[in-house]
């Protein structure tokens, strides 16, 4: 089958778009706040900003270049790199994979929670509301007993749209939506924001979020933490930044898009934290119960803290539930479109696919897969534990062996940053090196070190061994091995090769010249 | 509010938001050249 001709941004400006509303996604509104908060407060502000600008930004940087020099989706983009490493561009679609399995489930409940915010419908006790008559959660983890409807239907909902949304390709598709998500999120969180300001016992909430702590500073743990916010947030480490940026032209500038898509993250996750604490505040008063007892993170802070503060607000309540769990959704809604890109771009590029037939097929069974397992009674259980397995043994692990690869094996940052700099105003000096091939793997490694140690010691969320084998360690091992296989099949001839792998060839931009 | 508290505020708003609108100004001082596209796959 003939290669099609590579899809392109139509402009810089719907590609900033894109990049940023996949990595502002539930992370950057459910958990910047609370990590900021239990780590220092004002103070984790340090740790934070020197881990956005000695990883967050380098890997951004990293990923924008391997996918512009190699113009593919992870799994051709490492080949093209060197044979051998296309398997971590698999696992990176594998991870990918399993990511937008469960988090296409996060947006359907908060598509649901936009409705329920009007009349309120959870009632005095928002959490039996959501465990109990919502998702009709089992007793305990085991095999799909029965499906639950309300979560159901708007989950198919949810993937017809993403499904969409790709179908219509790059430019028409991803681009177009991204300039309307982008500004619609910014205006619901504005808004959000000023009303959560304006209720009694924000300047409290507000005092707690910013009070800094400077003594966690001197906490190792608190580095850590600012690092994991950092890696986790910017949607890097699993393919995303690798197959938007193979979409460029060919004179973009790397540097600058990832310092705009970097503090443009960070940006919306201090609003982020603000509305929240804002909102805390508000209940903690309203309650009159001291504001660390309500503090919240995940799941429970948006389903059930945020239900009760929107019970509790006295006038626009309706309006304020309706701009929460919007904003929900529009930020979801983005990354999970940008998840299945990875997926879709990586099958086009190995069977030469036309876009609609492969995002029917590959969209169609994640799609499938997502709907068979989650919308169930035993759905939330398989969700936290694959959630925690794919983030800590997938794309954290992932991202520290890409880094590893890249930066120790096969030592092409130097190429690498002479391709960075061949089309960037900003020269990348000796610190993006010294940040890729020191800083970024000590801390990773020392993350995943850490996350081992404490598994060994305890079974995740107290769930039974059986359970954590199967749903945890089966499914991230099991992404590793089917990525494994999956690059030991064969290429046709012309599949892996053309003239933008020539491209790949030497450093910067072949056949324009240079700046 | 504590003044600690309103002065961490301040500060991570000029540099997150400042950050970002810098970084917004440097790309927008160097526009990408129209025209040099990339060439399709094959």
């Amino acid at each position: 089958m003939p290669q099609q001709p590579r899809e392109q941004w139509a402009t810089r400006a719907g590609f900033l778009m894109a990049a940023i509303g996949s990595a502002i996604g539930l992370g950057n509104i459910w958990r910047f706040p609370y990590i900021a908060y239990d780590n220092g407060g004002g103070a984790f502000l340090l740790p934070y900003l020197i881990a956005l600008l000695t990883a967050g930004i380098p890997l951004l940087i990293l990923e924008y270049t391997i996918g512009h020099r190699f113009r593919g989706s992870p799994p051709r983009a490492f080949r093209r790199m060197s044979g051998p490493t296309e398997a971590i561009g698999w696992w990176q679609v594998a991870i990918c994979f399993v990511i937008a399995t469960y988090y296409a489930v996060i947006i359907a409940w908060a598509v649901r929670f936009v409705g329920f915010s009007i009349g309120r419908q959870w009632g005095d006790d928002p959490e039996a509301f959501l465990n109990e008559e919502f998702l009709q959660v089992a007793e305990g983890p085991g095999m799909v007993s029965s499906y639950v409807a309300g979560v159901a239907w708007p989950l198919v909902g949810v993937w017809a749209c993403t499904l969409l949304v790709l179908a219509f390709g790059v430019q028409r598709g991803i681009e177009r939506a991204n300039k309307v998500f982008i500004p619609l999120l910014a205006a619901l969180f504005v808004l959000l924001v000023v009303r959560a300001l304006f209720l009694p016992g924000a300047a409290a909430g507000l005092d707690a979020f910013f009070t800094p702590d400077w003594s966690a500073v001197l906490d190792g743990s608190v580095w850590v933490a600012a690092y994991g916010q950092i890696f986790f947030s910017l949607s890097i480490g699993f393919g995303i930044m690798i197959t938007y940026a193979s979409y460029l032209r060919r004179r973009a500038d790397l540097t600058g898009s990832a310092l705009v898509a970097g503090f443009a993250n960070s940006s919306f996750e201090l609003l982020a934290g603000i509305g929240v604490f804002a909102a805390l505040g508000f209940m903690a008063a309203s309650s009159g119960i001291a504001l660390d007892e309500v503090v919240e993170s995940g799941i429970g802070l948006a389903f059930v803290a945020f239900p009760q503060i929107i019970s509790a607000i006295p006038a626009g309540a309706a309006l304020f539930g309706v701009l929460f769990f919007g904003s929900l959704v529009v930020a979801g809604f983005s990354s999970l479109v940008s998840i299945v890109q990875v997926i879709v771009a990586a099958v086009q590029d190995r069977t030469g696919l036309r876009r609609v037939p492969a995002v029917l097929t590959v969209g169609g069974a994640t799609a499938l897969v997502s709907v068979a397992l989650f919308p169930t009674r035993e759905g939330l259980y398989l969700l936290d534990v694959a959630d925690h397995f794919i983030n800590q043994y997938g794309v954290a692990l992932a991202g520290l062996v890409a880094v590893v690869v890249v930066a120790w094996v096969l030592r092409r940052l130097p190429a690498l940053q002479a391709h960075a700099d061949a089309t960037s105003a900003v020269v990348l000096g000796r610190w993006w090196r010294i940040a890729l091939g020191l800083i970024t793997p000590v801390v990773l490694g020392w993350m995943m070190w850490d996350s081992l140690a404490t598994e060994l010691g305890e079974n995740y969320g107290d769930y039974p061994t059986r359970f954590l084998v199967i749903a945890g360690w089966g499914l991230a091992l099991g992404a590793i091995v089917i990525s494994a296989l999956i690059s030991l099949i064969p290429w046709k001839r012309g599949m892996d090769t053309g003239t933008d792998a020539a491209a790949g060839s030497e450093p910067g931009v072949p056949g324009k010249g240079g700046r | 509010m504590s003044v600690g508290a309103i002065a961490m505020m301040v500060i991570a708003m000029v540099i997150v938001w400042g950050g970002l609108a810098g970084a917004v100004a440097l790309l927008r001082r160097h526009p990408d050249r129209p025209g040099e596209d990339a060439e399709p796959d094959s």
